[in-house]
C-alpha cells in the first residue's frame, strides 16, 4: 500500500497530506523505499540526503497537525513534499559537484533562488540528481560519477543532462524535480524517460544559484508527473530575481488549469523543419497522433516553417562552449574544489584543469576559446549571434500565425549507453529539435506521447512565444486529460 | 645635435568611491582591513553567483565623463575579458569594450606660459578590480578583497610632451577626481593608479616610434621622475645608435631606477565578449540629466571666473581654486565681506592655508567659518581691532569655535583709540630714553619704528599703531 503514494499527482499528495490521510514521513519513506530497492541500478542520484529530509518531514508534520486544529496561517503550498534537485542547482549545505571531479568537495553557502523558493514553499529536498558534467551532455554519460540509467531500460540512457532528475520522477524516487535546460537537457531526458517537463522562458526563473554553463541559454526546469504538477512548481520558482538582473520583472500569472479538455481557438503550429529524414518512425507518428488529438480537442493545425532551424546546432556548439569557456575558467583548484600541487603558479592551472575536466568539458572549452579568438571571432562567435537573430525572428514570426508549435523533442528515442559516445557528433545531433527554444529563448514543454516497439517512451515538445508558458500548459493538459500516456511508469525496474 | 621630444601617454586607472563593491554589497574600500574580510560569494567567483551592478558606480562614472567633457552613450555594454591569474577569481574581468559607458573627451591643463594645453581621452570605460597577489617567502599569498571594486579607466592619446607635463595630467585629474567626489584619488592608496607609454623623436617629426611601458608608479613625483628618467634612457640609446625596444619598466622608487620586467609584449589575446549575466546599460535622458546637475562648476571654470570676477591675479585663483571647499570657502567669505576680494584672498592664502595645512581639517569644516573670516577683516577695516590682533583671532576662532567679536570683547582685544592715553604713554617712553630721542632729533628719524613698537609693548598690541605714530612724531618735534 506504501507503494501506492509514490503514483500520486501532486495534487492528491498536497490533500492528502492535509487531510491526514498519511504523513509527509510516509510519504517520503515511500519514496526512500524505492530509492533503496532501485537506485543501485539507476544511479540517478550523487547525493541523497536522507536523513535531513525524514528530520524535515517530521518537522512538516508536526506542522500540518497543528494547522489542522489551528487552520487560520495556511500550510506552504509544498509543505512535506520531497524535492529531488538536479546538481548544478546549489542547496546551501550539500555537496554541489556539477557531475565533476573539479568541484569535489564544494559545497556551497548558498541556496540557488530556485531552491530557496521551493524551501520556502515547504519542500524537502530529497536528494541531488546526476548530471552529464557541468550539464554538458545529452545522456548522463559524462558524469564523471557515472551515468544514470533509464528506468524503461537499464541499458539505455536516460537523456540528459538533467538525465538523473528525469530518472528520478520516472522511477518514482520523487514527485518532482528540478532539472536545467541548456540546449534540451531539461525536454529530451523527459522525453527519454516518460515524464513531463519544463523549460522555461529565458529569464522567467532566477539563476542565481545555478552553476553557469552558457549563460545567455541557461534556464531552470522541472519535471514532475503531469502538466498540472509541473505548472504547479513552475508558478512557485518564478518570477523576477533581485540576484539575477536577467529576471524578467513581469508578474508570474496564475495559471488555472480548465477541466474542460476543448482546444477551441487554439492554433497549432508545425514545423515542417522538424519532420525530417532520420528521425525514428516511431517518434514521427506518435507526434503526429498527437498532434491529430489537438485537432480533435478543437485546435486548428497549421503547417509553418522555421526556415533557419538547420543552422541552430552550429550556432548552439558556437556560442554555449564559447560562453562556458569563460564560465568554467574559475574553476583552478585556487579557492574551492581539488587541487593538483604543483611548484609553478601555471602548472597548477595546467594539472588541476587537465585532469580533474573531463573529456568533453575540455572539448568545449577549447571550441569556445577557438570560437572567441582574435581572428576567428567573427567568423565563429560574432557569425553565430546573428545567426541566432535570425533564428529568434524566425519563431516571433511563427507566433504571429499561431499560438503554440508542436514538434519532436529528439530525433530517437532513448538509445543505448555507447551507442554515441565515441562521436561527439551523433551525440549532438540529439539536440537538434531542443537548441532553438534555447536560442530563442521560448519556453519548450515535454510530455510523452507514446512508446517505441522497445518500449521506450516518446515525446512531444510545445513551444510557445516569450512569456507564454501558460498556453503550452493549458493545451499540454487539456491533451493529458483525455490520455494517459503520462499516468504509465515503469512496472518492473531490473535490479542491479 | 638633434632635438628630441617626448610623447607620452597615460594610462590611469580610477577606484571609485562607492560604499559597496560594483557587482555585490561587498565594502568598498578596504584600506585599513585585514585581507579577505570584505569579500562573499559574488565577488570571490563562487559557482552559480551573478553579479548584480551598483547604480552608484555607473552614477559616479557619468559624473566622471561628464567632467571630461565625454560624450554619455544612451547604451553601453559590460564585456568579459578572459585571463588567467589567481587573483582574478572568475578567470574573466567584466569590463566594457566596444560599447563603453563614455566617448571622446579631454582635459585642458592651464601651462606656465598661460597657454591652456587640451590632452585628447582616447578610452573611458567602467570595470572591476581584480584581487592582490603577493609573494611571501615562496608562498603565494591572494588578498580577494580588492576584487570587484569599481574603477574607471582612462587612456589619454599620446598627447603629452614631457614628464612635467605628465605631473601636470595627474595633479589635474586628481583635483578633478576630488572636485566632483567621484574618488579619493589617493596614488599611494591605489585609488589612482597610472601606467605611461613614453617614446621619444626629433623635435617636430610626424612619426611614432617604439615605445616602452612603465608600471608600478604610485606617486605623481614618481611618475615625474620616472617619465624623465625613460627619456634620457632613450635618449642616450638613440645617440649610441641603438634601437628601443619595446620593453615593460618597474620603477624602483627607493634606488630611482627602471627595472625591465618583460621584453617584447605580445599582444594578449583577453577574447572579450558580451557579459550574458548583466543587461545593456540604459542611460536615458532623465537620469543623465538628474545626474549632470548635481555636476558642480569645473576647477578650471572657477578659476577662470575667479579672475574675470573677482579680478583675482592667476596665482591667487589657481591656489584658490586647488580644492573644492577652499573656493567655497573664498566665495562665501567674499560675499559676507562686500569688501575688495583680493584682501580676502590674501587672507586666505597667507593665515586660513596655514591653518589648513597645519591642522589637516579641510575648508569646510574649519571652525573658523568663511563669516568669521570676513567678521575680522570688517574689524581690522573699521580701525577695531589691528592687523596683528586679527591674525591671532585666527587661531583664537579656530580653537574656540566663538565668534571674533565675542572673543575680541571677552579678551579685551579692541584697540585702543583714546589719544590722551596714547600720549601719556608716548610722554613715558620718551623720557625713558632720552639717548634715543637725541639721536631721533639729530637725525635717525627711522628709530620712530621703534618708539612706536615700545609704545605697542606697553599697551599689549592695542594701540592704534597709526595714531601712536602722529602722536610721537608731534612730542618728538618739541
Amino acid at each position: 500500500m506504501m507503494d501506492d503514494l509514490t503514483l500520486l499527482t501532486l495534487s492528491k499528495v498536497r490533500e492528502g497530506l492535509r487531510s491526514a490521510e498519511f504523513t509527509s514521513r510516509e510519504l517520503l519513506e515511500a519514496y526512500l523505499a524505492r530509492i533503496e530497492l532501485y537506485e543501485p541500478s539507476l544511479h540517478a542520484f550523487l547525493y541523497l540526503n536522507a536523513d535531513r529530509a525524514l528530520t524535515q518531514a517530521d518537522q512538516a508534520d508536526q506542522r500540518i497537525s497543528a494547522w489542522r486544529k489551528d487552520p487560520t496561517e495556511p500550510l506552504p503550498p509544498l509543505i512535506g513534499i520531497p524535492l529531488a534537485v538536479k546538481d548544478v542547482l546549489c542547496v546551501k549545505g550539500l555537496p554541489c559537484t556539477c557531475g565533476s571531479r573539479i568541484l569535489e568537495g564544494f559545497i556551497p553557502p548558498y541556496h540557488a533562488t530556485a531552491v530557496r523558493r521551493l524551501l520556502e514553499a515547504g519542500a524537502i529536498i530529497i536528494g541531488k540528481t546526476n548530471t552529464d558534467e557541468f550539464a554538458m551532455g545529452s545522456s548522463t554519460e559524462n558524469s564523471a560519477y557515472g551515468a544514470t540509467h533509464n528506468p524503461w531500460n537499464v541499458e539505455h540512457v536516460p537523456g540528459g543532462s538533467s538525465g538523473g532528475s528525469a530518472a528520478a520522477v520516472a522511477a518514482r524516487f520523487a514527485p518532482l524535480a528540478l532539472g536545467t535546460d541548456t540546449g534540451g537537457s531539461v525536454r529530451q531526458p523527459a522525453a527519454f524517460c516518460g515524464v513531463t517537463g519544463l523549460k522555461p522562458t529565458y529569464g522567467r526563473v532566477s539563476r542565481f544559484g545555478l552553476v553557469a554553463y552558457g549563460s545567455s541559454l541557461d534556464v531552470v526546469g522541472a519535471f514532475g508527473k503531469s502538466v498540472a504538477d509541473v505548472a504547479f512548481l513552475f508558478g512557485l520558482v518564478s518570477g523576477p530575481d533581485a540576484l539575477d538582473a536577467t529576471t524578467v520583472d513581469l508578474p508570474v500569472p496564475q495559471v488555472r488549469l480548465s477541466d474542460e479538455p476543448s482546444l477551441k481557438g487554439l492554433r497549432v503550429g508545425v514545423p515542417k523543419e522538424y519532420f525530417v529524414s532520420g528521425i525514428q518512425n516511431e517518434i514521427e507518428r506518435s507526434v503526429r497522433a498527437a498532434i491529430d488529438r489537438f485537432q480533435e480537442l478543437g485546435a486548428q493545425i497549421v503547417e509553418i516553417s522555421l526556415p533557419h532551424t538547420k543552422y541552430a546546432l552550429p550556432v548552439y556548439y558556437l556560442i554555449a562552449p564559447a560562453e562556458a569557456s569563460a564560465n568554467l575558467a574559475r574553476y583552478d583548484g585556487i579557492r574551492y574544489g581539488p587541487r593538483n600541487p604543483a611548484e609553478a603558479m601555471w602548472d597548477i592551472y595546467y594539472h588541476t584543469r587537465g585532469e580533474k575536466f573531463g573529456a568533453e568539458v575540455k572539448r568545449r572549452i577549447m571550441l569556445g576559446t577557438y570560437a572567441l579568438s582574435a581572428g576567428y571571432y567573427d567568423a565563429y562567435y560574432g557569425k553565430a549571434q546573428k545567426v541566432r537573430t535570425l533564428i529568434k525572428r524566425d519563431f516571433e514570426r511563427a507566433f504571429d500565425q499561431v499560438d503554440i508549435i508542436a514538434a519532436p523533442v529528439a530525433p530517437t528515442t532513448a538509445f543505448r549507453f555507447g551507442e554515441h559516445s565515441n562521436d561527439p557528433l551523433a551525440m549532438y545531433l540529439e539536440d537538434v529539435f531542443t537548441l532553438p527554444a534555447n536560442l530563442a529563448g521560448v519556453p519548450g514543454l515535454a510530455i510523452p506521447v507514446g512508446f517505441d516497439q522497445a518500449g521506450l517512451p516518446v515525446g512531444i515538445q510545445l513551444m510557445g512565444a516569450h512569456f507564454a508558458e501558460s498556453t503550452l500548459f493549458q493545451a499540454a493538459h487539456a491533451y493529458q486529460l483525455t490520455t494517459s500516456w503520462h499516468t504509465l511508469f515503469p512496472d518492473q525496474i531490473q535490479r542491479a | 645635435m638633434i632635438e628630441y621630444e617626448a610623447i607620452i601617454g597615460l594610462e590611469t586607472h580610477i577606484q571609485l568611491n562607492t560604499t559597496t563593491k560594483i557587482f555585490c554589497s561587498c565594502k568598498a574600500d578596504s584600506w585599513n582591513d585585514p585581507p579577505n574580510t570584505n569579500i562573499c560569494p559574488v565577488c570571490c567567483g563562487l559557482p552559480g553567483v551573478l553579479p548584480v551592478l551598483n547604480r552608484a558606480a555607473v552614477e559616479k562614472a557619468i559624473l566622471l565623463a561628464a567632467a571630461m567633457h565625454a560624450e554619455i552613450q544612451p547604451v553601453s555594454y559590460f564585456d568579459r575579458k578572459n585571463y588567467f591569474y589567481p587573483d582574478l577569481p572568475k578567470g574573466y574581468q567584466i569590463s566594457q569594450y566596444n560599447m563603453p559607458v563614455a566617448r571622446g573627451g579631454y582635459l585642458e591643463l592651464p601651462m606656465p606660459d598661460g597657454t591652456i594645453k587640451t590632452v585628447t581621452i582616447q578610452k573611458l570605460h567602467l570595470e572591476e578590480d581584480a584581487g592582490k597577489t603577493k609573494n611571501d617567502f615562496g608562498r603565494r599569498l591572494i588578498d580577494f578583497n580588492r576584487c570587484g571594486v569599481p574603477l574607471v579607466e582612462m587612456v589619454t592619446a599620446p598627447d603629452l610632451r614631457s614628464a612635467e607635463e605628465a605631473a601636470q595630467y595627474l595633479t589635474r585629474l586628481r583635483q578633478l577626481l576630488r572636485w566632483i567626489d567621484v574618488s579619493e584619488a589617493n596614488m599611494e592608496k591605489g585609488h589612482l593608479r597610472c601606467d605611461a607609454n613614453v617614446s621619444i623623436r626629433p623635435k617636430g617629426a610626424d612619426y611614432l616610434n617604439p615605445k616602452t611601458e612603465i608600471k608600478n608608479v604610485n606617486s605623481i613625483v614618481a611618475v615625474r621622475d620616472a617619465i624623465q628618467t625613460e627619456i634620457n634612457r632613450q635618449i642616450r640609446e638613440v645617440e649610441l645608435g641603438h634601437r628601443i625596444e619595446a620593453w615593460t619598466l618597474e620603477w624602483d622608487e627607493d634606488k630611482a631606477v627602471l627595472r625591465k620586467m618583460r621584453t617584447k609584449e605580445t599582444e594578449a589575446d583577453y577574447r572579450y565578449f558580451r557579459e550574458p549575466d548583466l543587461l545593456q546599460l540604459v542611460i536615458d535622458d532623465q537620469w543623465k540629466s538628474e545626474l549632470l546637475s548635481s555636476l558642480p562648476e569645473l576647477p578650471l571654470e572657477r578659476r577662470h571666473r575667479f579672475i574675470q570676477r573677482y579680478g583675482l591675479p592667476e596665482y591667487d585663483a589657481d591656489i584658490l581654486t586647488n580644492e573644492r571647499s577652499l573656493s567655497d570657502y573664498f566665495e562665501t567669505a567674499v560675499a559676507v565681506y562686500q569688501g575688495d576680494p583680493k584682501r580676502v584672498s590674501n587672507w586666505l592664502m597667507n593665515d586660513v592655508l596655514r591653518l589648513i595645512n597645519e591642522s589637516g581639517i579641510p575648508a569646510g569644516e574649519l571652525k573658523l567659518k568663511p563669516s568669521y573670516l570676513s567678521e575680522i577683516i570688517k574689524m581690522i577695516d573699521e580701525g577695531i581691532i589691528n592687523n596683528s590682533t586679527g591674525k591671532t583671532l585666527i587661531d583664537k576662532v579656530q580653537t574656540s569655535g566663538k565668534p571674533p567679536a565675542e572673543i575680541v570683547a571677552e579678551e579685551g582685544l579692541a584697540k585702543v583709540s583714546d589719544s590722551n592715553a596714547i600720549e601719556q604713554v608716548c610722554r613715558t617712553i620718551l623720557a625713558e630714553n632720552p639717548q634715543q630721542v637725541t639721536n631721533y632729533q639729530k637725525g635717525k628719524t627711522g628709530l620712530i619704528g621703534w618708539f612706536v613698537g615700545q609704545v605697542m609693548k606697553q599697551m599689549g598690541g592695542k594701540a592704534d599703531a597709526q595714531l601712536a605714530r602722529q602722536i610721537l612724531e608731534e612730542l618728538l618735534k618739541e
